[in-house]
């Protein structure tokens, strides 16, 4: 099952896809958690996933790949190192040493705050933002900000996961907040 | 694209000079309050005159001070990661290390260790296993509790991730007191597996982690 844009699903996909394991309940009753862990147990699929991501930006001029605390952690890095692009990492408050910009973000209940070292990106730089999941985009949404607070253009979302049941709720997120990007995910 | 970041350092543009190029002297003594601002980190290259890659890596990491907290001085990779070579080169380092060594499994410790551990997993094509803090991973855990300076915290892996008869490597950015080490070296020996080797990118050798971790080997690149 792939929300692949491409019309043609490639065939490691549904092997990667396979890979992850669906935990009932988590981290609350009635969320059915899309776990990664095992995916990362499978080394081909984990590379696999790479690779898919790797063979998109290539050639794209990314100077920029941007990876979201923590799971983007995982799969930012080694997408950056095969491209040439610099990793910078999107945290929670108070992780990051010296000085850092925010920006708050909306959750079912209150609010978050996702920050970026201020220098870690320039006006010209592309980037490319790394997630595991995207749910209602309100995480994706704050690190699109930072990173165009910065100077940086954002020329694209990336991520393994998508829950298109939660779409209605990023595409009002990002009409209402920030341009609707292209959203390219894996499964 | 230009290979070093200009960032809002606060150290003088002398502690960022390659360390190559001053003499080797013994570390300041902790005295407080007099201890100096900027520890510069002696690249191991230096030590065994091996690897000229080790003092581009150890120029691109900085010290911030007072973080977290005042008296501290934060060693922050974020902006070797910023340094595509010097990253390169980090995991580089690692993978020929390893790559002969039959790992099953490279565990890398939330969140720093996430950032190189999946790079070195992919390369010498071991599994990665995630070690968080409590409450992250869904599914069953295993827990190891650890001291912290004050007080204690937990430190969790996936149920099944790993087996008897896998060979790991622990990946961290930094070893310090080597408490968060040990409790992963625990975690992953009470599944039954082998852990070969600690590999961080820096160490801070005053805080004896090594004497912690006992007689498991413990690989660093940078020493603080």
């Amino acid at each position: 099952m792939s929300a692949c844009k491409d019309k043609e699903q490639d065939p490691r996909i549904e092997g990667i896809a396979s890979t992850i394991r669906v935990v009932p309940d988590f981290p609350k009753p009635g969320i059915m958690f899309q776990d990664i862990t095992t995916l990362l147990l499978d080394p081909k699929a984990f590379k696999n996933t790479v690779d898919l991501f790797v063979e998109r930006y290539t050639g794209k001029d990314i100077t920029v790949v941007a990876g979201i605390e923590a799971r983007g952690f995982i799969f930012g890095p080694p997408i950056a190192l095969a491209i040439g692009a610099k990793f910078v990492p999107l945290r929670k408050p108070r992780k990051l040493p010296g000085e850092v910009i925010s920006e708050e973000y909306v959750l079912e209940y209150g609010t978050d705050c996702l920050q970026m070292h201020i220098g870690a990106v320039q006006p010209g730089d592309r980037a490319l933002v790394v997630d595991d999941l995207i749910a209602t985009g309100g995480t994706l949404c704050a690190a699109i900000k930072l990173l165009e607070r910065a100077g940086a253009e954002v020329v694209e979302c990336a991520c393994v996961i998508e829950l298109p049941e939660l779409k209605a709720f990023y595409l009002h997120f990002s009409s209402a907040k920030c341009e609707v990007l292209d959203w390219d995910v894996v499964a | 694209m230009p290979s070093i970041p200009s960032l809002t350092f606060h150290a003088p543009s002398s502690s960022r000079l390659p360390s190559f190029l001053f003499p080797l002297s013994p570390p300041p003594p902790p005295i407080p309050f007099l201890r100096p601002r900027f520890i510069s980190l002696k690249a191991m290259a230096l030590e065994d005159g091996k690897d000229h890659r080790l003092a581009r890596i150890s120029s691109s990491i900085r010290i911030i001070p007072d973080f977290p907290k005042p008296g501290i001085m934060f060693q922050d990779i974020t902006t070797l990661l910023l340094d595509h070579k010097a990253f390169r080169d980090t995991i580089d380092i690692f993978v020929e290390r390893y790559r002969e060594k039959n790992i099953s499994v490279v565990a890398g410790i939330e969140a720093r260790g996430f950032i190189f551990g999946p790079p070195i997993a992919l390369a010498i094509g071991a599994k990665f296993v995630p070690m968080r803090k409590p409450k992250k991973l869904p599914g069953e855990v295993i827990s190891e509790e650890y001291a912290l300076e004050y007080g204690t915290d937990k430190m969790e892996m996936h149920v099944g991730a790993v087996q008897s008869g896998d060979r790991a490597l622990v990946i961290d950015d930094l070893i310090a007191t080597g408490g968060t080490l040990c409790a992963a070296v625990r975690l992953l020996e009470r599944a039954g597996a082998d852990v070969v080797e600690c590999a961080c990118v820096i160490e801070l050798p005053e805080l004896k982690g090594r004497e912690k971790l006992g007689h498991r080997s413990v690989f660093v690149l940078v020493k603080g």
